[in-house]
């Protein structure tokens, strides 16, 4: 069973954009510990922007984010990084760095000035490591890794931060299948047995139907969130996409072309 | 991060290498000295001619430190740039931080005597000439990193710097255009390159400049390690941006500066140590990587002025020849049989 344990992050009216732009507005959800949710959506609605904003890359616009109780913009970039950790879309600059020195890296916010790991430090990447399957490869440089094991390492750096709330950005483009299915019940293992709050970006609604906890939709208009069967009960992701282009079936909680 | 361990052995052998080639480059020059005689000079003892003993410690050994802070201190600068560029074609010369300090280093020398015009103004301190280029290569420095932040993309910020590099000697050419004689064959002369000539003080404060160098990028390591992952990734571990891209940015100002102003523009060995280290240490970690490039840079120096001494002759080639020489065809080799620039 899945243990809903405190408050994580609250959002409130949220408003997301740019100084010339408004990108999306009224946004409203809670997260609690152990909790994995998906945030999906058509391209260009503000699946990114939305996750930049509340990973402190860029100013929100108006209304609320409470992590752990207290306003996001209080924290500082160091407090910040013992609260919350990211895995971009972006590659890391340089690809020459082993997994393990990558994975390392995650352990900054707690090492002193000159980065030395301590015993706990190590303990915490080993535990990384073996979480996402990479205790063959720690020695392999980044560039040697195939997309879905870069990934992988990606997001055990984001685990070894050890931070309450994890933000990815789109962890399953340009993966297969058998990949995303992969990376995806890791999140949500590393959701349940560890107590993280996970929130990433998605283009796969299926899945995340299947394996998320909760799920924003982010639809230009209210942006539902809610239990998936929930949001299915209420036909909002029949609302997703334009109905002469794609359905959703309801029952096996897929899209199908329309004919 | 893997511990320094492993590098023990390495690190060993670039101590040995940096100890050898500092002994080669004593025990050569333009007066023929027996390599038994200049190591007896250097444990104390008065060799047969005593001119031996006064060329050994007031000429060689001296320039044989400053080839030490020269080549260390370039080539973390080029680390430094790498790093913060998060480019594998960085380094002083390439970006026009070099040009910066000519410019800074010609305004000095020859605008001085355009603006001072005919009064006998012709104090031009070491420190002047020092804080000039500093402050050239820094104001370069500065310009490159506001374009790097608007543009991504590598090849644009790469032909940005050549372009400055242009700007720079064109300018430089206006001066010498209208300086006198006398300053422009100073001017020639220190762009040339020179890690001779300096005098004990010059040499202190040379070091003194490497020190605030290596000093500044060492309290860097952490957050030089966290730019590897990009600038994102960088502020998510809790890395101030501002504040520690300036300390990196002050650091490789003052190193490039503070050397181009004494030894002269110096090619290619900021941009090729760096990847030289990496053949040898394979890793990314800048606790193990600013030490190395550093042993790498002196030994590559020392060995650099070894040759430009043309051992037994009087002549002496300009060390800026020299490096290029030396550190183009090494960039060359790397490219072709990595078919691509690692960082």
């Amino acid at each position: 069973m899945v243990k809903i344990g405190k408050n994580i992050v609250s959002v409130t009216d949220l408003a997301i954009g740019y100084e010339s732009k408004t990108v999306a507005e009224r946004i409203n959800f809670e997260l609690e510990t152990g909790m994995l949710c998906g945030v999906v959506g058509i391209n260009g609605i503000g699946k990114s922007t939305l996750l930049r904003t509340l990973g402190g890359f860029q100013p929100k616009l108006d209304g609320n984010i409470k992590l752990k109780g207290q306003n996001l913009e209080k924290y500082t970039s160091s407090t910040l990084s013992k609260e919350l950790s990211v895995v971009l879309t972006e590659q890391p600059a340089s690809k020459n760095l082993t997994a393990q020195e990558l994975i390392a890296l995650g352990r900054q916010p707690y090492t002193n000035w000159l980065g030395t790991l301590t015993k706990e430090d190590k303990q915490q990447i080993q535990a990384s490591l073996d979480a996402f399957l990479l205790d063959k490869l720690r020695n392999n440089k980044c560039h040697e890794l195939s997309d879905g094991q870069l990934q992988r390492v990606l997001v055990a750096r984001a685990m070894a931060q050890d931070t309450s709330l994890i933000l990815l950005d789109e962890p399953t483009t340009h993966l297969d299948l058998y990949h995303k299915v992969q990376i995806l019940k890791m999140l949500q293992e590393l959701a349940h047995n560890k107590q993280k709050t996970i929130l990433f970006t998605t283009h796969e609604i299926e899945l995340a139907i299947q394996l998320c906890d909760r799920i924003l939709i982010l639809d230009g208009k209210n942006h539902p969130f809610g239990d998936p069967c929930q949001l299915i009960e209420k036909k909002h992701f029949d609302r997703l996409f334009p109905s002469e282009m794609v359905q959703f079936d309801a029952k096996t909680g897929s899209f199908k072309v329309t004919k | 991060m893997q511990g320094t361990k492993t590098y023990r052995i390495s690190f060993l052998f670039l101590i040995l290498a940096l100890l050898c080639s500092w002994l080669l480059n004593i025990s050569s020059g333009s007066v023929s000295i027996p390599f038994t005689d200049t190591v007896s000079t250097l444990l104390g003892k008065t060799p047969e001619i005593t001119s031996w003993e006064y060329i050994i410690r007031e000429y060689r050994m001296p320039k044989a430190f400053t080839s030490i802070l020269v080549g260390a201190g370039l080539s973390l600068s080029g680390l430094l740039m790498q790093t913060l560029f998060r480019n594998p074609l960085a380094g002083p010369f390439v970006l026009g931080i070099s040009s910066g300090a000519s410019l800074g280093a010609a305004l000095l020398l020859m605008g001085t005597s355009l603006l001072a015009g005919y009064t006998s103004f012709t104090f031009l301190g070491d420190v002047s000439l020092a804080i000039a280029a500093s402050i050239g290569s820094f104001l370069v420095l500065l310009i490159v990193m506001i374009v790097a932040q608007r543009i991504k993309d590598t090849m644009a910020l790469l032909i940005i710097g050549l372009m400055f590099g242009s700007i720079t000697s064109a300018i430089v050419s206006v001066l010498a255009y209208f300086s006198s004689a006398e300053s422009l064959q100073r001017f020639i002369f220190w762009s040339f390159g020179s890690v001779g000539n300096l005098s004990m003080n010059q040499l202190i404060l040379l070091g003194g400049i490497v020190f605030l160098g290596v000093l500044l990028s060492i309290i860097s390591i952490k957050s030089l390690n966290a730019f590897l992952l990009g600038e994102n990734y960088a502020q998510s571990l809790g890395v101030s941006l501002k504040k520690s891209r300036l300390t990196i940015i002050i650091a490789t100002g003052v190193l490039a500066g503070g050397i181009t102003a004494f030894a002269g523009p110096i090619a290619f060995v900021g941009l090729a140590v760096p990847h030289l280290t990496r053949q040898i240490f394979n890793t990314m970690e800048h606790k193990v990587l600013i030490p190395a490039v550093m042993l790498y840079g002196a030994i590559l120096m020392l060995l650099c002025d070894t040759l430009a001494q043309l051992p037994n002759s009087a002549s002496v080639l300009p060390i800026n020849a020299i490096t290029s020489l030396v550190g183009a065809p090494v960039v060359i080799w790397l490219l072709v049989r990595k078919r691509k620039m690692m960082f």
